[in-house]
């Protein structure tokens, strides 16, 4: 240990100080949202609790919320299917362009998040000529989860001895069953890890989705919408709270569940 | 040995073919994410360049599908362009700065001084808010920044507040925001290559008789610079690809807006895909750079 004491202790209050920092608008939405009155003002005068009500009785939001669940689902699904094919691929063969998949897959979340949109958006309305909507949601959603399952797959394959479906072929398992009996529950909490980081991601992404979505709002494009009204605040804040816990807690399970894995690999920086 | 071949089934006579052909095995492994990526990702990137040389039709409002270099005569003629341009690539660059050194002692400590418990505690206590919600947390830091908000009854006792207009008072806003939301990006990845260093160096470092500081200068900086890199990649890309944060706590124009305006309030997409030609072209020089520096294998 080279630290010093003193240094020590700066350090711990330094780190004190910026986790006060990461959660000090996470507390102060959930301070607004029992917040008795219409205008949004500091210091809040009285407490309630009938906004949650409010924001449940809201067609919108519920209609919106129904939409992000559809599209966090189709998007999940796809990218389960293609982010493991493309991680198996990568991991047992040698091929040329091998170097190039795992760019390829990073690139939906590496260029800038306004080009996507209006790539997706202009390619659907100008070349496709389709409505836009969940589908399209879903489309635009799944090309940037790839990554996500892609990368908690891998890590796994990785750490996991190719002898075990060797052993399992030897024994006399075809190639299906030694997938079913030996791959799957090897890699199995890393599908579920990648999968809710994936539903995590759709969930909250906006500045892609707002562009894909038309009249299909998702819980987020429906809070963006609502913020031209001010009389909407109250409510929108009760949504903001449920979208917050809705979007960490698929998080916290994946992080037990795939262990160090994903800030290793950067599986979760790079959402 | 395996089961004699007489009674071979269907799952088995696939599985044997396969196994015999790894490249077909392969290409039925790629055809998937590969046809994916092409298609929906690359395709889309390919058309918005083919309508980045259309025409919007000044009078009839109709798009002219004839190639014409007009929309990039229009970005490099109009000074507003390269405003928004420079401003942009100013506020990316301060807001990494600003990432790397708020996250630079947290990370130290995270890897170095917390117990095992500690730290773990504080991976997911960083990885949750990184995930939680980006569109709230803006509406937040808008409500906190407002005129009645936190940021300005806490500044009232000594009789300052921040404006609601001017360019200064934007700028802070959109620097502030950027900086929160993207800090857990830089966090993550230095913490990281902080852990990949082995104590041996350090100790090596003050067994040859450096002091804590020159070590870290000389030892530790340079070691988790690729890491400070590849973080940085998130903070910059993040920046140049917002149009929802400056537009919510400012009334500035940066690459972001500026896209999105010409997009959805102009109509004019082929204006809006040139102009998105520039991010694009931003970032490629970015990671062409930052993979010299070696900040791919830090991601």
């Amino acid at each position: 240990m080279i630290e010093s004491r003193g240094a020590r202790i700066g350090l711990r209050l330094a780190a004190a100080l910026t986790l006060g920092f990461i959660y000090l608008p996470l507390a102060v939405i959930l301070l607004y949202a029992f917040s008795a009155s219409r205008i949004q003002s500091w210091p809040i005068e009285s407490f309630t609790t009938d906004w949650f009500a409010r924001a449940f009785e809201n067609q919108g939001a519920r209609q919106a919320l129904l939409t992000s669940i559809q599209a966090g689902l189709g998007a999940t699904a796809i990218a389960l299917v293609l982010g493991s094919a493309a991680s198996f691929a990568v991991h047992r063969h040698r091929f040329f362009g091998r170097e190039v998949i795992s760019f390829l897959v990073i690139l939906p979340i590496a260029l800038p998040g306004i080009v996507t949109a209006i790539a997706l958006n202009g390619t659907f309305t100008q070349f496709l000529d389709i409505d836009l909507g969940v589908g399209t949601i879903i489309v635009g959603h799944a090309t940037f989860c790839i990554v996500l399952v892609y990368n908690n797959v891998i890590a796994r394959l990785r750490r996991t001895s190719a002898s075990l479906e060797e052993a399992s072929m030897d024994l006399g398992a075809d190639a299906f069953q030694t997938f079913r009996y030996v791959t799957l529950p090897v890699i199995r909490t890393a599908l579920i890890a990648g999968g809710l980081l994936a539903f995590a991601l759709s969930f909250d992404e906006v500045i892609v989705t707002n562009l894909t979505a038309g009249q299909d709002f998702t819980l987020p494009v429906w809070i963006l919408r609502s913020l031209s009204r001010p009389n909407q605040a109250p409510i929108v804040n009760a949504v903001a709270v449920v979208a917050v816990l809705l979007s960490v807690v698929p998080v916290y399970i994946a992080q037990r569940l795939a262990g160090g894995e994903t800030t290793r690999t950067g599986g979760a920086a790079t959402r | 040995m395996s089961a004699p071949a007489s009674s071979a089934s269907l799952p088995r006579r696939i599985s044997t073919w396969l196994h015999r052909h790894p490249r077909a095995q392969l290409g039925l492994l790629l055809s998937g994410p590969v046809g994916w990526l092409l298609i929906a990702y690359l395709g889309s990137l390919a058309a918005l360049m083919v309508a980045s040389i259309w025409q919007l039709d000044p009078f009839t409002a109709e798009i002219v599908r004839e190639p014409s270099v007009g929309n990039f005569r229009t970005l490099v003629t109009q000074k507003a362009y390269l405003d928004i341009t420079l401003r942009t690539v100013a506020i990316a660059l301060l807001v990494t700065l600003t990432d790397a050194l708020l996250a630079f002692p947290i990370a130290y400590y995270m890897s170095r001084v917390a117990a095992p418990r500690t730290r773990s505690l504080l991976v997911v206590g960083i990885l949750m808010p990184l995930w939680a919600s980006y569109l709230v947390k803006v509406y937040v830091w808008r409500t906190i920044l407002g005129n009645e908000g936190l940021v300005n009854w806490a500044l009232s006792p000594f009789g300052l507040r921040i404006p609601a207009t001017g360019d200064t008072a934007d700028l802070f806003r959109v620097w502030l925001v950027f900086s929160y939301l993207w800090l857990p990006y830089m966090i993550l990845p230095i913490y990281a290559g902080l852990e990949r260093i082995p104590n041996s160096l350090l100790e090596a470092s003050g067994d040859l008789g450096a002091k804590a500081l020159t070590t870290f200068r000389r030892v530790v900086l340079p070691l988790v610079l690729p890491a400070v890199v590849a973080g940085s990649i998130f903070t910059f890309s993040l920046t140049l690809g917002d149009y929802i944060t400056p537009s919510l706590v400012s009334n500035s124009q940066f690459i972001g807006n500026a896209i999105f305006r010409d997009m959805g309030v102009a109509n004019n997409l082929p204006l809006a895909a040139a102009f998105a030609t520039v991010p694009v072209a931003i970032m490629i020089v970015y990671l062409l750079v930052a993979r010299r520096m070696g900040a791919f294998e830090a991601l």
